[in-house]
């Protein structure tokens, strides 16, 4: 059955998220055959259209105002609701991140809907459109349909392939004119703590630190070997509740889950509150002085050593492997 | 001021999960207050403490959960309320639980309703806000600081990591982000006290819902566990060659890098 999807893209810093571009396979794959469109919502967003499109999207639509320069529950779900109203889809998908965690439940529940949150994967099974996830902190998984209302999803970063970007491809940019008025919640300030550049969630590389860094100078070496690789830096608990780093960074039950290809535990017990945030990385990586370290059962690859002496030599010989490559 | 708190019981994810029939097995698990909701109790009983007034904490479940309400308040709530949905609600999702709930708030004048961000098992986030915008208030999610000034409201939001300052008035529905605060344990005064405190349960009869009103928009088709991961491979050697090895492994076999 070919359906009608909208995908909602999300703007950093001037550029389209990646998880936009997740999020347009995604669709695709629930529209069937039908058509996608992308959503973008700013103060000036239009030039990024072409890219949406590009990416796989049939067409997009735009909302530009200055009140939705930055995300407001308020101020997005009235773009959004003039949007729907508009092309009359049949599901929306989202990114799980932090603005699609805070505005998807909201517009389900505005149309009665059902939603799938935090969607690992989706595919077509007979006639039944099935999302896969995560529950139990990645211990189990579910496979969940929709049985009534629109199709609501969001999609957890980093693991549903973007289609490949088809540079040739064009298809309309249209503009939709909506009055956004009371905004019931004014953002004052943002204060940008997070790791230049890469996103924890999207980030293809995490080098995480523990208990075992020993101190908040501790990661620098981790920093040096994420700057190498264009990852981003992470942290347990442990390392979080002795003040080494900010709360931010932490990875775990309590915290944030990720899925990068490649993540180094440096200094990480491997508590179970911590492999509930990363164990469905693609590759794992643990350093750790102790062989005995529950970190190791879960990593593909493994050295037991002190993380001040190998985390330098792995910079090393990574930068020689990309300035050779 | 007339605080609510949304509280989930969960299963303790610390717990194995193994599966039986086709549902997670709860035989001899532990459960727990979900641990943002505890976060959302502390934030509340800080408040009314602050600004006077009362904290009621909610939750849809089932009478086991009778449990959880005790320990909320015997951290220091004032009231409990347990909406027993357990001979009404067989497959139940996050419309339904968002239903119920705003179906029950919608008459009490919140000033402050706290929820924590997700509920460590389902992993959904979605009840907290469905039920702000049910009962048509502004809501904040993932904050890691609230201050009240009397019906004004700042707030700290976690984006990703990074921090959003924002003003909002009250009535005012927030999730908890880790970070909000310390939660404090149970004193043995404090336990004693909550076994005297009001804990009133409901049925769907008693906020005028049918099944049919509260009935899942979605539905879990299988539950499985994933396949399970080979120990991996400890490099040995001289740490150089070992971290020549590595390096090489994820290039060429793993291509990661």
């Amino acid at each position: 059955m070919a359906r009608k999807l909208l995908v909602l893209g999300e703007v950093r810093e001037g550029s389209l998220r990646n998880v936009t571009f997740e999020a347009v396979a995604a669709a695709k794959t629930a529209a069937n055959g039908g058509e996608v469109v992308g959503v973008l919502f700013g103060e000036s967003v239009s030039a990024l259209g072409a890219e949406f499109v590009q990416y796989g999207a049939d067409r997009v639509v735009t909302v530009e105002n200055e009140k939705l320069k930055q995300y407001t529950s308020d101020g997005y779900a009235q773009a959004l609701l003039a949007v729907i109203d508009q092309e009359s889809p049949e599901g929306i998908i989202f990114g799980h991140t932090a603005l699609g965690k805070d505005l998807a439940p909201r517009i389900a529940a505005k149309l009665q809907s059902g939603l799938i949150s935090d969607v690992t994967g989706l595919e077509e099974e007979g006639e039944n459109l099935v999302f896969t996830r995560p529950i139990y902190s990645g211990k189990a998984f579910e496979k969940k349909i929709v049985i009534d209302g629109l199709i609501f999803a969001t999609i957890r970063p980093n693991n549903i392939a973007p289609l490949e970007k088809d540079e040739a491809k064009t298809g309309d940019v249209s503009s939709l004119s909506v009055d956004i008025k009371d905004l019931r919640q004014i953002i004052k300030e943002v204060v940008r703590k997070a790791t230049e550049g890469v996103d924890l969630s999207e980030a293809k590389v995490i080098v995480a630190g523990g208990r075992g860094v020993k101190s908040e100078e501790g990661f620098e070496p981790l920093k040096e070997l994420s700057d190498v690789l264009g990852g981003a830096i992470g942290a347990s608990r442990g390392a979080c509740d002795a003040d080494y780093c900010d709360y931010s960074l932490q990875i775990g039950q309590t915290g944030k889950v990720v899925t990068p290809d490649l993540y180094i535990a440096c200094g990480i017990s491997g508590a179970i509150q911590h492999l509930a945030g990363m164990s469905n990385s693609k590759v794992i990586v643990a350093i750790n002085k102790d062989p005995e370290a529950n970190i190791f059962k879960v990593a593909d690859y493994g050295i037991v050593g002190d993380l001040f002496e190998v985390l330098p030599m792995l910079t090393a010989e990574f930068k020689q492997l990309l300035v050779n490559a | 001021m007339n605080i609510y708190v949304l509280m989930k019981r969960t299963f303790d994810t610390e717990e194995k999960i193994t599966i039986s029939g086709g549902k997670i097995n709860e035989d001899g698990a532990e459960f727990i207050i979900n641990p943002y909701d505890e976060y959302a109790i502390e934030e509340a009983i800080q408040v009314r403490d602050a600004n006077g007034g009362e904290v009621t904490v909610v939750s849809v479940g089932t009478e086991e959960s009778e449990k959880q309400l005790r320990t909320a308040l015997a951290m220091g709530a004032d009231k409990a309320v347990l909406i027993n949905t357990e001979d009404d609600v067989e497959n139940g999702d996050q419309f339904t639980t968002s239903k119920i709930l705003a179906e029950f708030l919608k008459d009490k004048d919140a000033d402050l309703i706290i929820g924590g961000n997700v509920a460590i098992d389902g992993g959904s986030g979605q009840v907290a806000p469905r039920v702000a915008e049910l009962l048509d208030i502004p809501y904040i999610t993932t904050i890691t600081k609230l201050d009240i000034d009397g019906t004004n409201a700042t707030i700290v939001r976690d984006v990703e990591g990074d921090s959003e300052v924002i003003e909002a008035s009250l009535p005012l529905l927030v999730t908890a982000q880790q970070g909000l605060n310390e939660p404090r344990y149970p004193s043995l005064p404090g336990i004693m006290k909550a076994k005297k405190k009001p804990l009133d349960e409901l049925e769907l009869d008693d906020l005028d819902l049918d099944e049919d009103d509260v009935e899942a928009k979605t539905k879990t088709i299988e539950i499985y566990l994933p396949p399970k991961k080979e120990a991996g491979k400890v490099l040995e050697g001289e740490l150089g060659d070992q971290v020549k090895e590595l390096v090489s492994l994820l290039h060429n076999e793993a291509k990661v890098v």
